[in-house]
């Protein structure tokens, strides 16, 4: 059934592997761009945006088994750099804008590496709890009475992004600014998974006394995973600013780390296909479920309070029937459809 | 692992696929009706327009009233005939006074129901994040429902304009009343520790003596508890206390006031102040803590203030519109004609008026030069400060104490601008409301 059998599969580079479908896949993205309608475009951009730091969260969360419920402040971090280096350096060129995006990753990863020399000391509810602190109080921070001139407090800060290149389309860059990021993302996150890194993010998840006695620096390998899903998150940050035009301290409530959470786990924890599910759940299900509760006409306080309990009935309710998540739920409808389609032959 | 990415691979294009079902059947909706309408929005017989509405979460108790109330307006405009033939079409949209949502609806308005203007947008965080989208799409973003001065930046943000007056006049008129009325009294201020607070106290400052402020004390909207703050001010020996307030933490304050045995004169701020909310929200809070109180009781003799007619004055011309359409429309839905009904139905006849003034075929520009040219004559009790180069509402408010369940107005609205101008009465003769209710153009 298999074009390429799996061993010779395997023999092929790694950087192959995996950039031959990231360049196809971010291909057929930018064609279905070029179809959509402005707000369409923009509902593309969010969800390639939020891929970027879902994928990161579910390299930390499924792969090293470490759990975060504060990547949104690494968001913020990613957002107001972005935003800072706009305002102080005006520039019409996007190669510049993709340089400070990758100012911002490095920033994020920076914060992430000091959040992670903490939490490799801390296990489960105590890690929780100091990264739900993170996501609680650091983008408050340019309320701070003495930052506030410098951060632009709870007004924030305007993102003053350039043009889009020629005469695109404003919302279509914008989808295609976040495709390519996503799509770069992707490919180094899934060749980080396959790597030793991604070997060792495992075997300390798995067992880390194990870990330990087969050599691995545990700590490390721990932080380590920290820096790459804050790095991740400080991209979706500088993109999210890129997006709303303008960046303010409300924009990174913990809504906005539990909604990422969600996302990693509803699409299939440590996955980067279900960081593509997920991202498209959090993004289209608020609209696809006020749809519904217009469509129906129900008293006002029930139609307005339903779209909440969609959601969140949703959630609980998929998380019983694929406890695996959305990537869970389609592996196995392929190997149901592949097992028959094996024995086919068998009965003739 | 070799299996990995062709599944994201594959993953990646049935979500493709998947958007380009949904986006296909929207992509080409906007080109066919452009050629005969004057703008986005406008049709032969319709006018679209948006907002997004704090409709659940902690803003929505009160708030979430506004626009429904405003929709009533519109429908009664509609019932009798529309503005220059067309009817007003009201979609407002739940954000749950999140930010974040807030800026993708205001997206699904603008580009995908191509909505002719934005209205009356709730929140000062919320709509904060939106105003840059709102004016480089250059759609004009009228009256937005909040005091903060950010809105009156006509350079940076051309097509936004607030409504109510800002919360440095009211903080002014305010501290001047309570200087005249108050001397020698110590005085405390609790604040909401954001910019309501601080542009309430900033303009109130300007008015009082320093060292008559005994102690200055500042919430979070987050937290509940807020006896340490009320500790200190009842420590401080404060007599006169100044509440820059949202309507369920001026209910608090009275509360944990009550329960520290500290009854300073209170003066809160409009925002903070409508009777049958406070009420209502003191009875409940009350019995949360296991105890029956009377919220009507405990609020008399409140010094506030106002910038409309009040709902409890039946002979005002305006009062009897307003109830003519509350009793068609909302009486049913909500049993109280309050403030919060009150506002909605206010600033939707400002939002009429605009459209009829914006010309038989109304665009976004001359919808824009119609606010600016500032010929209203609604039930504001102080005129607007908008011009080309002054996009802030009401210049003013009037003093007033509750009485019963509702605002008893002192003396003459009070003008004054948000810099360190005086305050002067303002004497014009307050308008009436037109005879059909809707205004003509």
């Amino acid at each position: 059934m298999r074009l390429v059998d799996r061993a010779s599969w395997q023999r092929v580079p790694m950087v192959l592997r995996h950039g031959v479908p990231a360049v196809a896949g971010l291909g057929i993205m930018l064609l279905v761009s070029q179809g959509l309608s402005e707000y369409r475009n923009t509902q593309l951009a969010t969800i390639a945006m939020y891929v970027c730091a879902v994928a990161g969260l579910t390299i930390l969360t499924g792969l090293s088994g470490q759990i975060s419920l504060g990547n949104g402040a690494f968001m913020f971090v990613g957002a107001y750099t972005v935003a800072l280096l706009l305002e102080h350096h005006v520039t019409t060129s996007n190669g510049v804008l993709a340089l400070f995006l990758v100012v911002a990753v490095l920033v994020a990863a920076f914060a992430g590496a000091l959040v992670g020399v903490a939490a490799a000391r801390l296990r489960g509810p105590y890690l929780a709890g100091i990264t739900l602190a993170l996501a609680v109080g650091l983008p408050v921070l340019p309320k701070y009475s003495h930052l506030q001139s410098s951060l632009g407090g709870h007004a924030g800060i305007s993102v003053n992004a350039p043009a889009p290149p020629g005469d695109m389309n404003y919302f279509r860059w914008q989808a295609w600014l976040c495709l390519i990021a996503a799509a770069i993302t992707l490919f180094l996150l899934a060749n980080l998974s396959s790597s030793r890194v991604g070997r060792a993010f495992r075997a300390v998840r798995d067992d880390e006394i194990a870990a330990s006695l087969a050599g691995l620096p545990v700590a490390r390998v721990q932080v380590l995973a920290f820096v790459v899903s804050a790095a991740c998150a400080g991209l979706a940050g500088g993109l999210f600013g890129i997006l709303s035009l303008t960046v303010l301290p409300d924009l990174f409530s913990l809504t906005l780390s539990l909604a990422l959470l969600a996302a990693a786990v509803f699409g299939g924890l440590g996955t980067l296909s279900g960081a593509v599910y997920g991202s498209v759940i959090i993004t289209l299900l608020p609209f696809w479920s006020s749809d519904l509760a217009r469509a129906l006409s129900l008293p006002d306080k029930v139609q307005h309070n339903l779209p909440q309990a969609v959601y969140g009935v949703g959630l609980i309710l998929g998380m019983l029937l694929f406890p695996l998540g959305i990537h869970g739920l389609v592996r196995r409808v392929g190997q149901l459809g592949r097992n028959t389609l094996r024995t086919k032959p068998a009965n003739n | 692992m070799a299996k990995r990415s062709v599944r994201l691979f594959a993953t990646t294009a049935v979500v493709a696929l998947g958007v380009a079902a949904c986006g296909g059947s929207s992509s080409g909706g906007g080109g066919g009706s452009s050629s005969t309408s004057s703008a986005p929005g406008v049709t032969a017989d319709s006018v679209l327009i948006g907002s997004t509405q704090p409709l659940t979460g902690i803003a929505a108790p009160g708030y979430s009233e506004i626009a429904p109330a405003s929709e009533a307006y519109f429908k009664y405009v509609n019932a009798h005939g529309g503005i220059n033939g067309r009817k007003i079409i009201f979609k407002y949209l739940d954000d749950a006074y999140d930010p974040a949502k807030t800026g993708t609806l205001t997206k699904q308005l603008v580009l995908q129901d191509k909505v002719f203007a934005i209205f009356e947008g709730l929140g000062t965080p919320t709509h904060e994040s939106v105003l840059n989208f709102l004016n480089q799409q250059k759609v004009p973003d009228l009256f937005v429902a909040s005091g903060c001065l950010c809105w009156n930046d006509p350079t940076a943000h051309p097509q936004t304009f607030g409504w109510l007056p800002d919360y440095t006049r009211e903080g002014k008129i305010l501290g001047d009343y309570v200087k005249k009325n108050f001397p020698g009294k110590k005085i405390g201020i609790f604040a909401q520790g954001d910019d309501f607070g601080d542009n309430g106290i900033k303009g109130f400052e300007q008015e009082i003596p320093a060292d008559q402020i005994a102690s200055v004390q500042r919430y979070d909207p987050g937290n509940i508890k807020i006896a340490p703050q009320v500790t200190k001010l009842k420590k401080a020996g404060v007599e006169v206390l100044v509440s820059f307030t949202v309507p369920a933490f001026t209910a608090l304050l009275k509360l944990t006031s009550l329960q520290l045995g500290f009854s300073p004169q209170l003066v809160v701020s409009s925002v903070g102040s409508d009777p049958a909310t406070l009420a209502g929200l003191i009875e409940n809070f009350a019995k949360e803590g296991g105890t029956t109180v009377k919220g009507e009781d405990l609020i008399q003799g409140i010094v506030t203030d106002g910038y409309l007619p009040s709902p409890a004055d039946p002979n005002n011309s305006w009062i009897k519109l307003f109830m003519k359409v509350y009793n068609k429309y909302l009486a049913k839905k909500y049993p109280v004609f309050d403030g919060n009904i009150e506002y909605g139905l206010a600033s939707a006849y400002t939002f009429t008026e605009a459209l009829a003034a914006a010309g038989q075929n109304p665009t976004r520009e001359s919808l824009v030069a119609a606010v600016e040219a500032n010929k209203f004559a609604g039930p504001n009790l102080t005129p607007y400060a908008y011009s080309s180069d002054d996009h802030s509402g009401m210049t003013g408010v009037q003093m007033g104490v509750i009485d019963g369940l509702a605002i008893k107005l002192q003396g003459t609205p009070l003008v004054t601008d948000n810099g360190t101008g005086g305050i002067t009465p303002y004497t014009t003769a307050e308008s009436t409301a037109p005879a059909s209710g809707v205004p003509s153009g």
